[in-house]
């Protein structure tokens, strides 16, 4: 009831649309040379807006003093958890991608504020306790990302992959407005609290294929099977930094989304959704793993990677226990991790003129060649195959404990078994790069940011990442308590 | 030497080893690895010599709460000193196989090798259930790269099948100590060796741990990874492979299946006996017909872990006992055949049998050596062989007859095919004139080889220098079996004893 501590809980949301408002300014008078100098200024933004959402981190905000406009929003803990990995990952796509771009000088002013304004949606959309807010946040996402994905316009893949995400994008959002319109229709609300207490009982049909359509709207989002489809031509076709930005930032505030109208919204009919994410998890599990066996092209293969791992995450959901909730942000931070040092290593890989190397044929022998690199990329490979020490492990670790720990035996076996068949492309890009002959046509090199970023994601990954657990796991923890406690 | 963290630092050395050599050029390499297991062993020996056999079951503990979920917890008893001892004893050897047979990216293959060398102690050290799985399931790691990097010509499918099979074994496990913790509220593996966890579980559990362990072992018929491994593997890998890697398998269930789950373990005794006597009895005739000499011990392998799993699952000292010195003797002598292999396959390149013949005369040497090492392996009384499988043996006599019959038969066969082979090498004419023209051993070779015939030896002779420790644990272990010991079906009848008077009218006729 007090706007002036409102407005102090969406100050990141303020920093980043007030900087993202005068840097369009910028822009417009600066052209595209102040390009550099905007994209410096964005990440200054993201860190700004970074360092305001982790006090509510730390402190395990959670409750009525976190709630904003009549319950419109939410600055809790598990919110900032989700943000600071979105930030995180818009920061470093935004260090990543002016080299790729100058190369084709593509480099335009535009690119950092649609990152920028795509991360006030996410934000958004994490913090979102209400259908109307939840629906301005992904649209505002929804509505960059589609131009980041067409922003090479000279490249046909690239306007493909820009055309095919906003067709397919905006039938998903149709989707889930449909679903929101069922669920206001049978609720008589829009926020999470008014939904959840009106589906107490018994539960209507109309409402039912409310809840339906909208977790098909947001499984869609997540790139989850059966509605993945999407995935592979827009990760292939976009930009390689915007698809670093797509599987990861994203991804996670689709699935915090996801979670928090999954426990939040409709924690009171957890029976009716439930089957619905293990059919979509293992779905995606077996789906991913085995459309990236026949792949050819690196970025592909990241695609159906990371629908593989969205089914291990919905594991989490599946458990519909605080544990599990905790075990899927842990999850999402080391998927980031993950994310962004295979796709800085991808970045990396250039033939001899720099131009961008994504077959994965032509990675033969990188070991002997780029030794560095290959050991980056095999640690990669290894931590999404989630094989110990590397830290991947950790997360499917989590995951399965809390499934087991829900009582869903059968699912974590049939998962984590499945999960066998994925280590076979991993492991099948270690063998390209350290068992065949030295193809040698990586020969570019980066420049210092790409190999600092590179550097210090893959020692996140590294065993190095166990001595983490404490503290991640004891953020994950509060941020899952501030979800339930609200639900 | 209480508080000191020897194990921690056994731990630690071989990786910073691991990761300098992964840094420098190919000789210095060589000297780093070389240096670093040596202190290891040294180590080692520390930790054998400072070992109060018949003090605290668990000695040398270790216990930091560095993780979410699990601890950094360390420590060993009798069975565990004595395959890191195992382990310790054979990686310098390893190294000094590879010495001059590598030459291509030594760094990265000293590198994997240290690494596995950490992460092979670790197993045997850990005492946190999920600590154990993390050494257990990363040796996939270095082990996948050594076949596939220096392995031969089919290595790649070779390191598939490896890093695949050993891998869906495993991850049922993990499935079932996540149920494991979640039932008895810990992670520690002392306290849930006394856990009585119920019996309906336990099949399950069992199950799952079997699914990984019978991989590892490995039990016939998930045992098809292992001549492929073996075959493309470079001479050390195979060592570690056969050495240590497989006990792995035979360490999990004496550590594992019996303790945490003795009424699954009798109930299912039967698959045991049935894949073990399987596997001695094929994989010793598949052994018979081979022309690979590295496919002929790798299937000789598969026996012996069987006799190893029988023995284990006699519920009762002398097969408890058995077993585990049939592990160590096995990890001696099987990587000592692989080593006397490589001798020769460093010479000529190749492990066709047909390819040899007639090598005592021009390796004399040579020939003294594997001959120590095929009698060791056949099991004849003097060496290390004979101890452990007798006492396997004698342990399977007391519960099952029949399974006793088929095992000691395929001791038979293992005595048939291993002396065929040695007759085909060493002995015939010398009918390849570039075999003929090896040299004998030189002084690198004689430095790998005199080590493991002198253990073998003293394994064989005086038993009790490595029974000693490991008594303690074997007897615990036993009386937490006593709880669901299997009725043997020897159906022992005392006779009253006969009347002293008969005796002494006999005598006066």
């Amino acid at each position: 009831m007090d706007l002036q501590h409102w407005l102090w809980l969406i100050a990141p949301e303020e920093t980043l649309s007030v900087a993202g408002l005068i840097l369009l300014l910028v822009a417009a008078w600066g052209g595209d040379r102040a390009s550099r100098l905007i994209s410096i200024l964005c990440v200054a933004a993201l860190t700004a807006a970074a360092f305001l959402v982790a006090p509510a981190l730390c402190s395990g905000a959670a409750g009525a003093g976190t709630e904003a406009f009549y319950g419109q929003y939410r600055a809790d803990a598990f919110a900032s958890f989700a943000k600071l990995l979105i930030y995180g990952a818009a920061g470093v796509t935004l260090i990543v991608a002016p080299a790729f771009f100058d190369r084709v000088k593509a480099m335009r002013a535009e690119f950092p504020l649609l990152v920028l304004f795509a991360a006030l949606g996410m934000g958004l959309m994490v913090s979102a306790t209400d259908l109307l807010t939840l629906y301005i946040g992904l649209e505002l996402n929804s509505l960059s990302a589609y131009v980041l994905a067409a922003f090479l316009r000279s490249d046909e893949r690239s306007a493909e992959a820009g055309l095919k995400y906003f067709v397919l994008g905006a039938l998903a959002s149709g989707i889930l407005l449909f679903g929101m319109s069922l669920v206001y229709g049978f609720t008589g609300t829009t926020s999470f609290a008014g939904i959840r207490g009106v589906l107490g009982g018994e539960m209507g049909m109309g409402a039912l294929f409310g809840v339906i359509f909208m977790l098909s709207g947001l499984a869609f989002k997540i790139a989850a099977a059966p509605f993945h489809m999407w995935t592979p031509d827009v990760y292939e076709g976009a930009p390689t930094p915007v698809t670093m930005f797509f599987a990861t930032a994203p991804k996670v505030a689709a699935m915090a989304l996801t979670m928090r109208v999954a426990m939040e919204a409709f924690g009171a009919q957890a029976a009716a959704w439930q089957q619905i994410v293990i059919f979509a998890a293992l779905l995606s599990i077996v789906i991913g793993a085995l459309g990236a066996i026949g792949q050819a092209n690196i970025k592909r293969l990241m695609a159906y990677s990371s629908i593989n791992n969205v089914g291990f995450i919905l594991i989490g959901l599946a458990t519909v226990t605080a544990a599990g909730a905790s075990a899927m942000l842990v999850y999402l931070a080391i998927y980031v991790a993950t994310t962004l040092a295979g796709f800085v290593a991808i970045l990396l890989l250039r033939d001899e003129n720099g131009a961008p190397v994504e077959a994965i044929a032509d990675l033969s022998g990188l070991s002997r060649t780029r030794p560095w690199l290959a050991l980056a990329l095999a640690a990669v490979m290894f931590s999404l195959a989630g094989i110990p020490p590397l830290f991947g492990f950790w997360a499917k670790f989590v995951v399965f404990q809390a499934a087991v720990e829900a009582d869903l035996i059968a699912l974590a076996a049939i998962g984590i078994a499945a999960s066998v068949i994925g280590a076979f492309y991993y492991i099948k890009i270690v063998k390209i790069m350290y068992f065949d002959d030295a193809a040698d046509v990586v020969k570019g090199t980066g420049d210092w940011a790409h190999t600092a970023i590179l550097a210090l994601t893959t020692l996140a990954i590294s065993p190095l990442g166990y001595l983490l657990t404490r503290w991640i796991g004891g953020l994950a923890d509060s941020a899952a308590a501030a979800l339930f406690l609200a639900a | 030497m209480s508080g000191f963290p020897i194990l921690s630092l056994m731990l630690l050395i071989p990786l910073v080893g691991g990761v300098a050599c992964l840094v420098s050029n190919a000789q210095t390499a060589r000297v780093i690895a070389l240096a670093a297991t040596l202190i290891d062993l040294a180590l080692g020996v520390v930790l054998w010599a400072s070992y109060d056999i018949g003090g605290a079951q668990w000695q040398f503990t270790e216990r930091a709460d560095l993780f979410a979920g699990m601890q950094w917890a360390l420590g060993i008893d009798g069975i565990a000193l004595l395959l890191i001892m195992l382990s310790v004893f054979l990686m310098p050897i390893c190294i000094g196989a590879s010495w001059k047979s590598i030459e291509t990216r030594v760094g990265e293959y000293m590198a994997a090798f240290l690494l596995m060398e950490t992460l092979m102690i670790g197993v045997f050290a850990a005492q946190d259930l999920f600590l154990f799985y993390i050494f257990f399931e990363a040796g996939l790691i270095p082990m996948y790269l050594i076949i596939g990097i220096w392995g031969g010509a089919e290595r790649i499918y070779a390191s598939y099948k490896f890093f695949l099979y050993t891998l869906l074994g495993s991850v049922l496990m993990l499935i079932a100590m996540f149920w494991m913790v979640n039932e008895a509220g810990t992670t520690s593996i002392p306290v849930l060796m006394a856990y009585d966890f119920p019996p309906q579980a336990q099949t399950w559990l069992w199950l799952a741990f079997f699914a990984s362990f019978a991989v590892k072992m490995p039990m016939w018929p998930v045992h098809t990874w292992l001549p492929d491994a073996h075959v493309q593997a470079p001479t050390a890998g195979s060592v570690i492979l056969a050495g240590v890697l497989l006990k792995m398998g035979g360490y999990g269930f004496i550590r594992f299946s019996l303790p945490m789950f003795p009424e699954a373990s009798a109930q299912l005794a039967w698959v045991i006996f049935a894949l073990s006597m399987i596997a001695v009895i094929y994989t010793s005739l598949v052994a018979l017909v081979q022309h690979d000499m590295k496919k002929l011990i790798a299937y000789s392998s598969v026996a012996h872990m069987a006799i190893v799993t029988v023995g284990l699952f006699a519920f009762n000292r002398q097969g408890l006992e058995g077993a585990m010195i049939v592990m160590l003797s096995h990890g001696l002598v099987s990587g000592a055949l692989f080593l006397s292999v490589g001798v020769i396959y460093d010479r000529l390149h190749t492990r066709e049998i047909d390819r040899y013949g007639g090598l005592a005369i021009n390796m004399p040497q040579y020939a003294l050596f594997f001959m120590l090492f095929t009698m060791a392996s056949v099991g004849l009384p003097g060496t290390s062989g004979f101890v452990g499988e007798f006492l396997a043996l004698a342990g399977i006599y007391q519960l099952s007859s029949w399974v006793t019959a088929v095992c000691t038969t395929g001791i038979i066969l293992g005595a048939a095919y291993m002396l065929y082979l040695y007759r085909r090498v060493i002995f015939g004419v010398q009918k390849n004139a570039d075999a003929a023209a090896m040299p004998d051993l030189d002084a690198r070779e004689w430095l790998m080889m005199a080590p493991i015939a002198a253990a073998v030896l003293w394994m064989g002779v005086y038993p009790e220098s490595f029974l000693a420790p490991m008594r303690q644990d074997i007897i615990a272990l036993d009386a937490r079996l006593a709880q669901a010991r299997p009725a043997g079906d020897a159906k022992i009848k005392v006779a009253a004893a006969k009347p002293a008077v008969a005796t002494a009218n006999e005598e006066a006729h």
